[in-house]
């Protein structure tokens, strides 16, 4: 029977992982045609490190995809790549929980925290 | 040079990336970093974000398939995964103070291990012993074979697992997903028949490097403009990449011409870290 839940998750793991890459390849190929469409022709320099662009923070990047601007948008779908893995972290405790496995809703919930620390002591360093 | 002939070139590559990638089970960001480094001469910050970006790409397209084929050790992958995102927890840190021709040298170093690893012959044992740590874990598993279901039992999870600490640290501190040395870790010291090692590790890959790139995301070192064909072309070249391997018989010409491929790459890497060019 436990094993019955465990092909129900991985199913379900499955499926958030297709979700997330269709998704987000499609705001990044709406988002690159408009930055290509803007500014295709313009030269590229990216011989050196030019720091963090404005679009990186949250209100900037929201802003700057309501105004359709191509590099903004491309960044949601980037940012949303990167979400689809711990997406599927979270939905592992929950299958967890659900089978009644607390070691192993414990051990996911501690690779969540893990996630969280780095994502935190990314803004404070 | 423009923005339209340098995403075309960086599409290509990216292809290949994703191509190579889904095929060695070595992630992918092993042909970025050369690619926007060596021949794009950009940034070595820009080439690891990018590297990020194809990693968790790979992983998660080929891994929804394993995921189906009930192959991939779901317990144990979670198990290794605290290793895992802590090790690149503290990678992603280090890789801030170190300078970067050291990043190259390292590079190039574990490149050449990686072409080692993959040429190696792996001979499957299944394990039929218990260990103590394996069944209060629940991580012996079976998995399904063209003659039936196999059960199998994980040994040395102690060692496994600090192995997988030190993969996580080298995965953060360099973007690359360090499958080579996941598969070695689950294959060679927790006895795991090799299947169930790659898929599980090709299982971690994704979350290892989503842990890094939050952090290179508010550094600036994933750049929109660059990741845009990155994405679109390593997903190409992975569905490709799995089409292939579910079609072929043998992948030991495939090993080879990449370990050649990596072993050249890499050997510029260092020179090019050891002259201070990068």
């Amino acid at each position: 029977m436990a094993k019955l839940k465990d092909t129900n998750i991985q199913s379900a793991i499955g499926w958030v992982l297709r979700t997330g890459i269709f998704l987000s390849i499609a705001i990044v190929l709406f988002g690159g045609t408009i930055y290509i469409y803007r500014s295709g022709h313009a030269i590229t320099n990216y011989s050196t490190f030019k720091g963090v662009p404005e679009f990186v923070q949250l209100t900037g990047m929201i802003q700057g995809i309501l105004t359709l601007r191509g590099r903004a948008i491309i960044q949601g779908g980037i940012i949303l790549l990167i979400a689809t893995p711990v997406i599927r972290v979270l939905f592992s405790a929950i299958g967890f929980v659900l089978e009644k496995d607390y070691l192993y809703t414990g051990i996911t919930i501690l690779v969540l925290l893990i996630l969280f620390i780095s994502m935190l002591s990314g803004h404070a360093g | 040079m423009s923005v339209i002939e340098l995403t075309i070139i960086i599409l290509i590559g990216s292809y290949f990336a994703g191509l190579l990638g889904s095929l060695t089970g070595l992630g992918g960001g092993f042909i970025v970093i050369p690619l926007f480094t060596l021949i794009l001469h950009i940034d070595i910050h820009y080439a690891i974000g990018a590297s990020l970006i194809a990693v968790i790409a790979t992983s998660s397209g080929s891994a929804a398939a394993y995921v189906k084929e009930g192959i991939t050790n779901m317990r144990l992958g979670m198990f290794l995964e605290i290793a895992t995102t802590a090790g690149a927890l503290m990678g992603a840190i280090l890789a801030i103070y170190t300078p970067t021709h050291y990043i190259a040298i390292l590079f190039g170093t574990i490149l050449i291990i990686s072409a080692l690893m993959s040429l190696q012959k792996k001979t499957e044992q299944i394990v039929k012993h218990k260990s103590y740590l394996a069944e209060k874990l629940k991580l012996n598993s079976s998995y399904p074979t063209a003659d039936g279901i196999v059960e199998y039992s994980v040994t040395n999870v102690g060692g496994g697992f600090f192995m997988m600490l030190f993969a996580g640290v080298i995965s953060g501190l360099l973007g690359i997903g360090s499958g080579a040395l996941k598969v070695v870790a689950m294959d060679g010291v927790m006895r795991i028949p090799f299947k169930v090692s790659t898929t599980t590790s090709n299982f971690m890959i994704g979350v290892t490097a989503a842990a890094s790139a939050v952090v290179y995301l508010q550094r600036g070192y994933i750049d929109p403009g660059l990741s845009m064909p990155v994405v679109i072309g390593v997903i190409l070249g992975a569905l490709t990449g799995s089409k292939i391997l579910v079609n072929s018989t043998s992948s030991k010409w495939m090993r080879v011409t990449f370990a050649v491929v990596i072993s050249v790459v890499a050997i510029q890497m260092i020179y090019n870290g050891v002259t201070g060019k990068i």
